[in-house]
């Protein structure tokens, strides 16, 4: 093994040794943990924490961003295979240790490609200038005479000259910084990115053998399940665990409010789980169902301006017509179909935990305060999970396993059940739009008034506090206040629009805890922006998609609209002017809508067609037409699968999806309570035209399709039926 | 807490089940659901656990051919006929057809849905050669998928039936790919 890899092994084995080895056809994980030397994060600003190549010209790359189902390590590792001119098939990937990979931040908001990608392309960029000067002093040539291919670097007049990376700094440091000046190639020059490669991990996934966070196990570990609360915020009165004594080898963790049982076997910890008894105080902390939204609006906030202009009354005042509307979101769930596992092994100096977060640096973190541990005790290695669409229960399962862990003094796997996911992930944010708006006699918008109620959305572990885990606030730790974020995404319309106010209301807390679902506040702003512009549209008497094009001037979102609309043969109409709306019968309709994400990030235009069943009531989503811009496209198939997904869940949340609950707690507590889009349901087919852009960076393109789709339903129904429904899940015949 | 005193609870008997070709002996309660004994006892960690209810297919297998949800068949019923897992249809290297398919149309984000979807499909063309898609939204109307990668399973779907039967055709009439 070179000595690059060495030493970072070294460092590395100090702290722990985790060693692969097959068992029954199935990789395990084997862990033992020795007191040692303090790992350190890798610093960014050096090459040698980004890349090593071994004296076998291998090429292992240390990515801080993780792959959570979307293809991004496949698509990262093409971004660095280009840069350094080097083998796509001949790079390893390490990803999200704590101890071994950068600190890129955690992977969210889309950023993956956009940011991560541009810091590994200079990291590339500068591996292969440092292999270059290598060579020239080799080859005794001048840099400009070297040409660089298939990882190895030859004289350009003479080509037998040449020598091969690990000819050239195999096993060995490149000792460097990433100067971020690094000259990178032009993208006319690509021939990796840009290409459909298929996906790496997808074949030891097909076959049963991708080790996923479910299915790490560590030598002695004890299986457990937890015992959350019988309502939100009730307290642990007593335990009776007289059912425990039948069960081999269970027992309970107890910990102020939290609650949990281990058992050596897994199916003996669900019968603990199941068999013990415990006492909890009452609680009705939770408003009524249809009171929730007036709720929301009543919660005290801190008001953010997003954006203002003085004359906003005024010129609405003024309109020729004026329009207005409310829209509701209820709150929503991840629903991972893989309920959240964490494995934790806590020794008094040092503890390891294998998670499916999506910031293992973060974890790192907040777990130590957890466990009231210096934070280079902990190191968190991040396992690929359940796709999570955000902040689900992945990080709450890390800390309740390194909770019982510490308690028990061995190795500890914890595995959500069902109930424990869709009861206890943070949700999805319910809020309130508001929507009023003048329009001119040329058919005009003139002025806009916007306001939202929106909990936060985020609530994510943060690195200098535990409080933000369930197990540390049943512990006894208060929640820590935090800002609110996310609820002012795409508050703002984007369209050209003149005397535009935006007003976010930022609650200062919700009923229900709530974190980042796909998109943050987006879908929902967008929701209400683009079900209110076909509302205007009518108002004017003019045909949405053309509406939508008198009020953008920015050339790629006119080209996205364009699109989408040439792509699904778009007849211009004013909805519903075919006054088709017969009380029973099926009827078609068709919508459109148009996002350009954070207003910053990919443009996307979406056609949708829905077949509305009106005796019945039943909406289904037929043929969906998608036109997506996102800059430079590093994996048109990637790309593909993410905006399909992306569709698909969209549909999913417009059409079906509401977290019930009732005065104590949470009621959707599995599929059939909290139901989403089958096989049955889902559309014949999803059309996307991806337009590239090869000299534009990349934006964020993880999210942005999911954002036009709720508003394109509304319209399409609307279009189907003449009902403009603005509650989500939209509900035909729900208000009768 | 301290823990609760069994000291000899009845010892579980041991069964014998054919897993993927092979016989194995596993010594587990009756009860226990077949999910756990292969996933902790004989280190097959294919299926996966998705909600214990039979609710969402990700941990299905075939026993006798027939797709079965393992999370809920106890031990004590999963000894009827042998048991195939994913693990037991291909390798990356030697895929069983199917899961070519889905490789082939990256039918797939997170994966974590797939072992069931594979098993299910492999089921639904052992008896139906050439699904409809109303055939194959049927058959996998019992398995759920949130990353929304259904357009492409679908597709996966009509091309293992496709590779099966040149398969089929290749190796003369009658052979069982499952």
């Amino acid at each position: 093994m070179c000595s690059a890899l060495s030493r970072r092994e070294f460092l590395k084995s100090s702290g722990v040794l985790v060693v692969g080895f097959s068992f029954g056809g199935s990789r395990l994980l084997q862990a033992s943990t020795a007191a040692g030397v303090a790992p350190v994060t890798p610093p960014a600003a050096q090459l040698d924490s980004w890349l090593a190549i071994s004296a076998d010209g291998s090429i292992t790359v240390y990515c801080g961003k993780v792959e959570l189902g979307t293809g991004v390590s496949t698509a990262l590792r093409q971004i660095v295979a280009e840069e350094l001119d080097a083998p796509f098939q001949r790079i390893t990937w390490v990803q999200g240790d704590s101890d071994r990979t950068v600190d890129q931040g955690p992977t969210v908001g889309s950023q993956s490609v956009k940011r991560g990608g541009a810091q590994l392309r200079q990291a590339a960029a500068e591996a292969r200038a440092a292999l270059l000067e290598l060579a020239s002093a080799k080859l005794g040539v001048p840099v400009t005479s070297l040409v660089v291919a298939d990882a190895a670097i030859s004289v350009q007049a003479s080509p037998s000259r040449r020598a091969t990376f690990a000819e050239l700094i195999g096993g060995k440091r490149f000792e460097r910084a990433v100067t971020g000046k690094a000259q990178t190639k032009a993208p006319s020059e690509y021939t990796v990115v840009g290409k459909p490669i298929r996906r790496v991990e997808l074949p030891s996934k097909m076959t049963g053998r991708h080790t996923y966070m479910h299915d790490v196990h560590v030598d002695g570990m004890l299986h457990a399940r937890v015992v959350r609360p019988a309502s939100i915020g009730a307290r642990l009165l007593s335990v009776d665990d007289s059912g425990l004594r039948d069960i081999t080898d269970a027992r309970v963790v107890r910990k102020g409010d939290f609650l949990a049982v281990v058992a050596p076997r897994e199916w003996d910890a669900i019968r603990a789980a199941q068999a013990l008894k415990p006492a909890w105080s009452e609680s009705a902390p939770l408003p009524a169902t249809d009171a929730l939204h007036d709720t929301l609006m009543s919660i005290p906030a801190t008001d953010r301006v997003v954006t203002d202009a003085a004359e906003v009354p005024a010129a609405i005042a003024r309109a020729h017509k004026t329009v207005k509307a409310r829209y509701r979101w209820p709150f929503q769930m991840h629903a991972s179909i893989g309920p959240s596992c964490g494995v934790a092994d806590v020794k008094s100096n040092a503890a390891t935990i294998w998670s499916s977060t999506q910031g293992a640096h973060t974890l790192k973190g907040a777990i130590s305060q957890l466990l009231g541990m210096p934070s280079d005790a902990v190191h968190v290695i991040w396992t690929e999970g359940s796709g999570c669409y955000g902040h689900n229960g992945s990080d709450d399962a890390a800390a309740d396993a390194a909770l019982v862990s510490q308690l028990v003094g061995r190795p500890v796997r914890v595995q959500w059940m069902r109930a424990d996911e869709h009861g206890w992930e943070p949700k999805g944010a319910a809020m309130v739009m508001d929507v009023s708006a003048g329009l001119g006699e040329n058919g005009r918008i003139v002025g806009w008034d916007y306001a939202v109620w929106t909990p936060t959305h985020s609530s994510r572990p943060n690195a200098q506090s535990a409080a933000n885990f369930v197990a540390a606030q049943l512990a006894g730790a208060t929640p820590s206040a935090r800002g609110s974020l996310g609820g002012e995404r795409n508050a703002r319309h984007t369209y050209a629009i003149p005397n535009t106010r935006v007003v976010a209301h930022l609650l200062q807390s919700a009923p229900l805890r709530t974190s980042s679902l796909r998109g943050l506040g987006s879908p929902q702003n967008s929701f209400a922006n683009e079900s209110f512009m076909d509302e205007l549209a009518l108002a004017a008497g003019v045909d949405p998609v053309e509406f939508r094009l008198r009020h953008l001037t920015e050339p790629r979102a006119i080209s996205v609209v364009k699109a989408a609309a040439r792509l699904a043969n778009w007849e211009p109409r004013v909805s519903h002017s075919r006054a088709q709306s017969p009380a029973s019968g099926v009827t078609s309709g068709r919508g459109f809508a148009f996002v350009q994400y954070e207003g910053t990030e990919a443009l996307v235009a979406a056609v949708v067609d829905v077949e509305v069943d009106n005796a019945r009531h039943t909406v289904q989503v037929r043929r969906v037409r998608v036109a997506h811009d996102c800059g430079l496209i590093v994996n048109p198939d990637g790309l593909r699968n993410q905006i399909e997904g992306n569709v698909i869940q969209s549909i999913s949340r417009t059409l079906k999806e509401a977290v019930a609950f009732d005065r104590s707690r949470v009621t959707s507590l599995d599929w059939r309570s909290y139901p989403i889009l089958t096989f049955a349901e889902v559309p014949e087919s999803i059309e996307v035209e991806l337009i590239d852009h090869p000299e534009l960076p990349s934006v964020g393109a993880g999210e942005a399709s999911s954002s036009p789709i709720p508003g394109a339903v509304a319209n399409a129904i609307y279009d189907a039926t003449g009902v403009r429904l603005r509650d989500v899940p939209l509900r035909l015949g729900a208000t009768g | 807490m301290p823990p609760s005193s069994s000291p000899s609870p009845s010892p579980s008997p041991s069964v014998r089940l054919i897993v993927n070709g092979t016989p194995r002996d596993v010594t587990a309660a009756p009860d226990t659901p077949l999910l756990y004994v292969l996933r902790d006892d004989l280190g097959l960690a294919g299926p996966k656990f998705g909600c214990g209810l039979g609710q969402c297919g990700a941990c299905i297998v075939h026993i006798d051919g027939t797709a079965v949800r393992s999370c809920r068949t106890p031990l004590s019923a999963a000894a009827r006929g042998p048991i195939t897992t994913i693990e037991g249809l291909g390798t990356a290297d030697k895929p069983h057809p199917v899961q070519q398919a889905f490789i082939e149309e990256q039918a797939a984000q997170c994966a974590y849905c797939i072992s069931g979807m594979i098993m299910s499909t492999a089921a639904l063309i052992a008896r139906t050669k050439r699904p409809t898609r109303q055939q194959i939204r049927a058959a996998l109307n019992g398995n759920l998928c949130r990353c929304g990668a259904h357009m492409r399973i679908m597709r996966a779907v009509e091309r293992a039936a496709e590779l099966s039967v040149a398969q089929t055709n290749r190796n003369g009439a009658g052979g069982d790919n499952v």
